[in-house]
């Protein structure tokens, strides 16, 4: 017989161990694409339920209720309100915690009453015993007149009894619990006809959702309201009053709780720690300190790993094959730009480890309930704080995180500023001009002098994100109030299969989606700077043949000889053309005609500035060989004054100018994808430019 | 009483939600006229509070929890 396929969306609350339960089922069985139009992840997996049947399971964000507010829980809904959809699934296994059920069984009833099939899977039955709270499963499953199952997503305890429901599920009758029937019958079959919807209450739901929008759909379906007198508010609020008085009444009837006091919950003795004036603050700035020190110091050793890996693979491909485009194509082309990807993929991934961790722990709520105060002067919210925390790793990955924020002013403001944080592709741009600044053994009483500079860098990234942001909170308009309600969980020990299926699914997003476009990007600026006006590209040919003829070669060696070649080539190239072309503009800040190349090269990453550098400036060899680069930028003169190139004031310009402009493609393409549109991101991008450069201008003005 | 007002260690009866744009994100919430709330937490600077609503915790402002009437049980 031949492989039957079900569609099994999973559903529920947030924190109902959604995606603990997803692992359990799925395994590494599953593959991660996007939503259509969206950048929210989309989680589909496949379990064997019989030798015939396989079930295709659809990870869906978690939401409260049908009535989306946030990206997330829209995608939910898209999905579930379309019948017409290839995804649309056959059944739904919903997901609830059985310590908190009245409130997860909402979601369920509305899901439900859209006409699919429902399994309820009752998971954290263990918890709920601790807190006294016992069901009687068949009395509850009687109650709602859908199967139940018990399980442990973090145990996997009922998971082969979930696969054997799921066997039978799907031709099971639909129930409905809430009634439309005190509503006007014509209302309802004009409503379910304009929306071409048969089941009532989807096309009403749909109809209220769709009257949000501004269209002409929307327009229309208001009128159909307004000729009823309906209310959507007031029938939403009847609608969920009334669902959680039928809860009420199934949950009183299933539920056997034990007489006596409950002992004061492990969450609240935490709560009390982390949440306290002084313990709470100093813990958080403790776990902050933690990641930084492992973000900066212990990455260092696999970042190495992965250099000398790439140098090996350059080195090969460079003998291997035969001289010519080809082979500076891939070289300093495409492993160029893939080096510059996977350099960082430590970082990333170690601090995704420490954000997974705490998030499913459930500290990362308390975060959010702490700072909260200190973001909202900013247009920000509480949950804001990881974006922007993250963003000192990578600003692609964090601006993906910034979806859960439900309020639409709260979440752009943070799209906005997140790329301001010091990444770490500025990290290298950063200790190449501070070594030219400072001496690495100076020191400031017991610091190293040459750590302060930096932190000092930090520290100026995050402030004018604060600016901005405060900036940004009068010029963006607010679609509704701003309010901040979230769930703040029990605290769980971290399931290691979580974490590594979330670390995996996170490197590859970064792999993937910056990866793309940072190579895209490195190859096209390997054109520029390799191709350059037919004559003076021929000139500098002949003239080194030439050279090469001649006596004087013997003062140099071959490689030295190449190098010098290569220089010349790159300043003579389009790359070089752009940079004389731009010096007008950025003269004004103290940069000549050579670091305008490093600026356009490095819209690919810009830690790709070192590289650039070291090219125009002939360093033979290991391009990692920072001291050498750095002498050869001091003894740099401007050919008219005569001064150094590389004064105190350029390279404070050069670094500020680092610090707050947008030279990161990979940003751009994601800002323009979450926000859907280009505006947000060509606005980012502008805003983030004329900071960089008026502040530059600043700097080396008052300075120079 | 305003939820925001309410003291520690006092339990209260949810009696009605003023505010119209929150009060069907907080009705979702669970948080419901005839729910019993208690505070259990104030965040380090003051704001927002964390309030248990029936079985679980969740957090709000205090400038959204002024919305939201309870009355004291003892």
């Amino acid at each position: 017989m031949a492989q039957q396929e079900l569609t099994v969306a999973l559903v529920g609350n947030p924190n109902s161990g959604k995606t603990s339960l997803f692992n359990a089922l799925t395994g590494l069985n599953y593959k991660v694409s996007n939503f259509p139009g969206t950048t929210v992840e989309k989680k589909t997996g496949s379990t064997k339920l019989s030798a015939e049947l396989t079930a295709q399971i659809i990870d869906l964000p978690g939401t409260y209720s049908l009535y989306p507010k946030s990206a997330d829980e829209l995608v939910t809904y898209e999905l579930l309100r379309n019948k017409a959809e290839t995804n649309f699934p056959d059944l739904v296994l919903f997901i609830a915690d059985a310590s908190n059920l009245k409130r997860n069984l909402l979601l369920l009833t509305q899901v439900a009453d859209l006409g699919v099939p429902v399994i309820l899977a009752l998971n954290m039955v263990d918890i709920a015993e601790r807190k006294g709270i016992y069901y009687d499963i068949d009395q509850l499953s009687k109650q709602l007149q859908i199967p139940v199952v018990a399980i442990n997503a973090r145990k996997r305890t009922g998971v082969t009894e979930v696969k054997a429901q799921l066997l039978q599920t799907h031709e099971r009758n639909k129930v409905k619990y809430f009634s439309l029937d005190f509503l006007d019958q014509k209302f309802l079959e004009e409503i379910s006809e304009y929306t071409d919807k048969k089941n009532h209450y989807a096309a009403l739901q749909y109809a209220i959702n769709a009257a949000q929008l501004i269209s002409t759909k929307s327009k229309q379906i208001r009128s159909i309201f307004d000729r009823f007198q309906f209310d959507s508010r007031a029938f939403q609020e009847k609608e969920i009053l009334q669902r959680y008085h039928l809860i009420d009444d199934a949950v009183r009837i299933a539920r056997k709780q034990k007489t006596g006091s409950l002992a004061k919950s492990i969450t609240q003795k935490v709560d009390k720690i982390v949440t306290h004036r002084i313990w709470g603050i100093s813990i958080f700035l403790g776990l902050l300190f933690l990641v930084f020190q492992a973000i900066f110091s212990w990455s260092s050793i696999p970042m190495e790993w992965v250099e000398i890996g790439f140098v090996k693979s350059a080195e090969w491909v460079q003998t291997t094959l035969p001289e010519g485009v080809l082979n500076d194509l891939i070289v300093q082309g495409v492993l160029a730009g893939l080096s510059g990807v996977m350099v960082f993929l430590p970082q990333i991934i170690i601090l995704f480890a420490f954000i997974a961790i705490l998030e499913d722990v459930g500290y990362m709520a308390r975060v959010g309930f702490i700072m909260d105060r200190i973001m909202r002067p900013f247009g920000m919210n509480g949950k804001s704080i990881v974006p922007l925390i993250s963003g000192m790793a990578c600003a692609v990955p964090s601006i993906m995180a910034t979806r859960s924020i439900e309020n639409k002013k709260e979440k752009l403001i943070t799209i906005l500023v997140t790329p301001l944080m010091s990444c770490s592709a500025r990290l290298p741009v950063y200790t190449l001009l501070i070594a030219m600044l400072v001496p690495a053994e100076a020191k400031w009483g017991p610091f190293n002098l040459h750590g302060i500079v930096l932190m000092f860098m930090y520290l100026l990234g995050f402030a004018a994100a604060l600016v901005s942001a405060f900036v940004f909170k009068f010029f963006i308009k607010a679609e509704r109030k701003n309010f901040f309600l979230m769930e703040l969980p029990g605290y769980k020990l971290p399931v290691v299969q979580n974490l590594l299926i979330t670390l995996y699914d996170k490197g590859s997003a970064f792999v993937w989606g910056a990866g793309k476009i940072i190579v895209a990007v490195s190859v096209i600026l390997w054109a520029f700077a390799s191709f350059g006006p037919r004559n003076n590209m021929r000139a500098i040919d002949e003239h080194y043949a030439q050279l090469m003829q001649s006596d004087s070669a013997i003062l140099f060696t071959t490689e030295e000889l190449a190098t010098q070649k290569s220089a010349a080539k790159l300043q003579a190239s389009y790359a070089g053309e752009f940079g004389k072309w731009i010096e007008p503009v950025i003269k004004p800040l103290g940069f000549d005609w050579k670091i305008g190349i490093a600026l356009l090269t490095s819209l690919a990453a810009r830690e790709v500035f070192v590289g650039t550098m070291s090219t125009i400036y002939s360093v033979g060899g290991d391009v990692d060989d920072l001291d050498s680069i750095r002498a050869k930028m001091s003894s740099e003169k401007d050919p008219i004054t005569g001064k150094p190139i590389f004064s105190i004031a350029a390279v404070l310009s050069l670094m500020v100018f680092y610090a707050f402009a947008l030279q990161c493609m990979s940003t751009v393409s994601v800002v323009q994808t979450e926000t859907k549109s280009w505006k947000w991101a060509s606005i980012q991008f502008v805003y983030m430019t004329a900071l960089a450069y008026l502040s530059s201008l600043l700097v080396f003005n008052v300075l120079g | 009483m305003k939820l925001s007002k309410l003291p520690f260690g006092k339990e209260a009866i949810v009696e009605s939600i003023a505010d119209t744009e929150l009060s069907l994100k907080l009705l979702e919430m669970g948080l419901l006229p005839g729910e019993t709330v208690a505070l259990e937490n104030i965040a380090p600077f003051g704001d927002p509070i964390a309030v248990r609503v029936g079985e679980y915790k969740m957090c709000l402002r205090l400038q959204d929890a002024d919305c939201v009437m309870v009355n004291v049980i003892s």
